[in-house]
């Protein structure tokens, strides 16, 4: 800062003379100081600990004891001989099948209705988005609340209309479902809604205007100008939506603790619990591995499969 | 607005239009209000379920509206569970952490936004994937490496990863910023002779201040509601931050075992978000705008 005020006079004729070129220099040092702290963090707490693990999923280590190299037995254990490995994956598989086209329909609803200049859309819009900036932690208790079978609004208002409400979070049927609801709920009205709704805000009226005259009724402009424009956010939000629904795990561990009879032992917690409760670090990260190249592999699919539905402006 | 000429073969119709047009209407709204009403349910429901017995919870049919409102299941919960303790701890994680966050990630998104160096696409590019590990990855290593400093059971490891860019999420979100500010402005001050930081610091972030807000509200909620980190790294319960607190409060490990509680659980839960509600409406501007930007300009 100080040798920013002192050059001031000195300054300005050197750079005038000096061309663009020579410039060039010291900016790219700057450039290179102002991303360093992420450098450093990159290389601090995702590197470091990608490679780390990488070494650690090879070795038979429970932190007391120094990590002893095993080889592959981590990897053949997962894939041949753990009981819940398989199972888990299922399960993730299941709570994202539910929880993301659901979730993504809904957030598309909810920003058409705001995008519609109703009366009270400040209101609306606030009331769909509380629920997303409810802390996880509360958000679960709020649920467990009402899925509680006896006493629980749900039930109760279930039973009104003459249903049995099942035991949703305490039954092996219901309790991942019952997840999938938590999880919708917490993220419909979200960051997912408001960037659809900044989509629908880019599309041009005339568009619209120019289907109607052409006799287009809301449904056809909806299938025929918003979904194809807005396909880009649509794929951008899906692929976030998915790579966010395979972590789940904090509803897990509050709501149900994997249970009931592992209906809920998702991945993420199965890794949780082997990382930090049986110390089992060299497996654990093993597991981390394979998750993470799940993670990978669906979304590079998805960049895919891009092309045969996603829109681009100009592109055709 | 070209319409004007075809709307004269559309003038038999034009009454049943209007009738069609009324019942869309009405069809949005009571779309709107019902989906409004289903979000909030759970909300209102721990709300009144904060201020009545247990005794009222568990009635059937459900009491919808609290007839005497117990505020004395606020104070209970303070009494019972060091809940000023778990507030104060959550205050200075959120805090040290967000500043950390905000002003590094601010420099880094600057960095990408601003200058070309070799190898900085790539670099960014690498940075962006991170968001793809799964966060259990990363932290076996990290609590291995943690615990070799000695500081598990301290708020280190829930403040000193922010110091160090923040994360891919906040770097874009700022590098998006930043590449709207025109490059006029930049080459006017440097040929003013500002120095790099000072351009940054007295020029850029001064007309930033929304990006500064959004990133700011965003990373106060992440450090508020995670639960993750403070569950791995803090073991005592005077170290625990409110979502733990609730949690151990809930099992039993802190406050009451025997008595049911739900009724001091809601209350718990709800001073767990009130300050959350209260941020997002002073700053609900600054954090739409910050999530549409990251989610639009790619």
């Amino acid at each position: 800062m100080a040798d920013a005020v002192l050059s001031t006079s000195s300054r300005p004729a050197t750079q005038i003379q000096s061309p663009p070129k020579k410039r060039k220099g010291p900016r790219d040092g700057a450039g290179m100081l102002f991303v360093l702290p992420g450098v450093l963090g990159l290389l601090l707490f995702s590197a470091g600990p990608l490679a780390a693990a990488f070494y650690l999923s090879f070795t038979s280590y429970d932190i007391l004891n120094a990590p002893q190299w095993i080889g592959f037995d981590n990897y053949t254990r997962a894939f041949t001989s753990d009981d819940q490995f398989w199972p888990s994956i299922r399960r993730t598989f299941l709570y994202v099948l539910m929880e993301v086209p659901i979730g993504i329909v809904l957030s598309l609803l909810l920003a058409v209705l705001l995008n519609q200049n109703l009366k009270g859309t400040r209101l609306f819009r606030t009331l769909f988005f509380l629920p997303s900036i409810t802390p996880a932690v509360a958000a679960i208790f709020f649920w467990i609340w009402m899925f509680n079978p006896y006493f629980g609004p749900i039930n109760y208002g279930l039973g009104e209309i003459g249903i049995w409400g099942p035991d949703w979070l305490q039954s092996t049927d219901w309790a991942l479902p019952s997840l999938a609801i938590i999880g919708v709920w917490a993220s419909a009205g979200g960051t997912r809604m408001v960037i659809f709704l900044a989509g629908l805000q880019g599309i041009p009226q005339d568009l619209y205007d120019a289907a109607s005259i052409d006799g287009a009724g809301p449904w056809q402009r909806f299938i025929n100008i918003t979904v194809p424009l807005l396909s880009p956010t649509i794929f951008f939000v899906t692929v976030l939506s998915i790579i966010n629904a395979l972590k789940v795990f904090t509803a897990v561990y509050i709501g149900t603790d994997g249970g009931p009879a592992y209906a809920t032992w998702v991945f993420g917690f199965h890794l949780f619990k082997q990382a930090f409760q049986f110390f089992q670090m060299g497996y654990a990260s093993a597991l981390g591995w394979i998750f993470f190249v799940v993670i990978l592999a669906f979304t590079l699919i998805q960049f895919r499969l891009q092309s045969k539905w996603v829109h681009y402006e100009g592109a055709d | 607005m070209a319409a004007t000429p075809i709307t004269t073969p559309r003038a038999p119709g034009a009454g049943s239009a209007r009738i069609g047009r009324l019942i869309g209407r009405t069809l949005l709204y009571l779309a709107a209000i019902s989906l409004a009403v289903v979000f909030s349910i759970p909300t209102y429901w721990a709300v009144t379920g904060s201020f009545k017995t247990v005794a009222e919870i568990q009635q059937i049919p459900p009491i919808w509206i609290p007839e005497t409102w117990h505020w004395e299941n606020y104070k209970r919960v303070w009494e019972l569970v060091p809940f000023a303790r778990f507030f104060a701890n959550t205050v200075i994680i959120t805090v040290a952490a967000g500043i950390g966050q905000v002003f590094t990630s601010a420099l880094v998104g600057y960095g990408f936004a601003r200058y070309r160096f070799r190898g900085s696409g790539v670099l960014f590019m690498l940075i962006l994937c991170t968001i793809m590990f799964p966060a259990e990855l990363t932290l076996i290593p990290t609590f291995i490496g943690f615990r070799e400093l000695g500081w598990i059971d301290t708020f280190w490891p829930l403040i000193v990863p922010y110091w160090f860019g923040g994360g891919a999420f906040f770097i874009f979100l700022f590098r998006q910023f930043f590449m709207t500010v025109p490059g006029e402005i930049l080459e006017a001050a440097r040929l003013d002779g500002a120095g790099h930081f000072r351009i940054f610091w007295q020029i850029v972030a001064p007309i930033t201040k929304p990006a500064f807000a959004a990133a700011g509200i965003i990373s106060f909620l992440n450090h508020w509601n995670d639960f993750l980190n403070p569950l791995i790294f803090l073991n005592s319960t005077s170290k625990y931050t409110l979502a733990l607190g609730i949690t151990a409060f809930d099992t039993g490990t802190v406050g009451i075992v025997s008595e049911p509680r739900d009724h001091l659980l809601m209350a718990a839960t709800v001073m767990m978000t009130l300050p959350i509600v209260i941020v997002f409406f002073f700053a609900q501007k600054y954090f739409i705008q910050g999530i549409a930007t990251t989610g639009l300009k790619g």
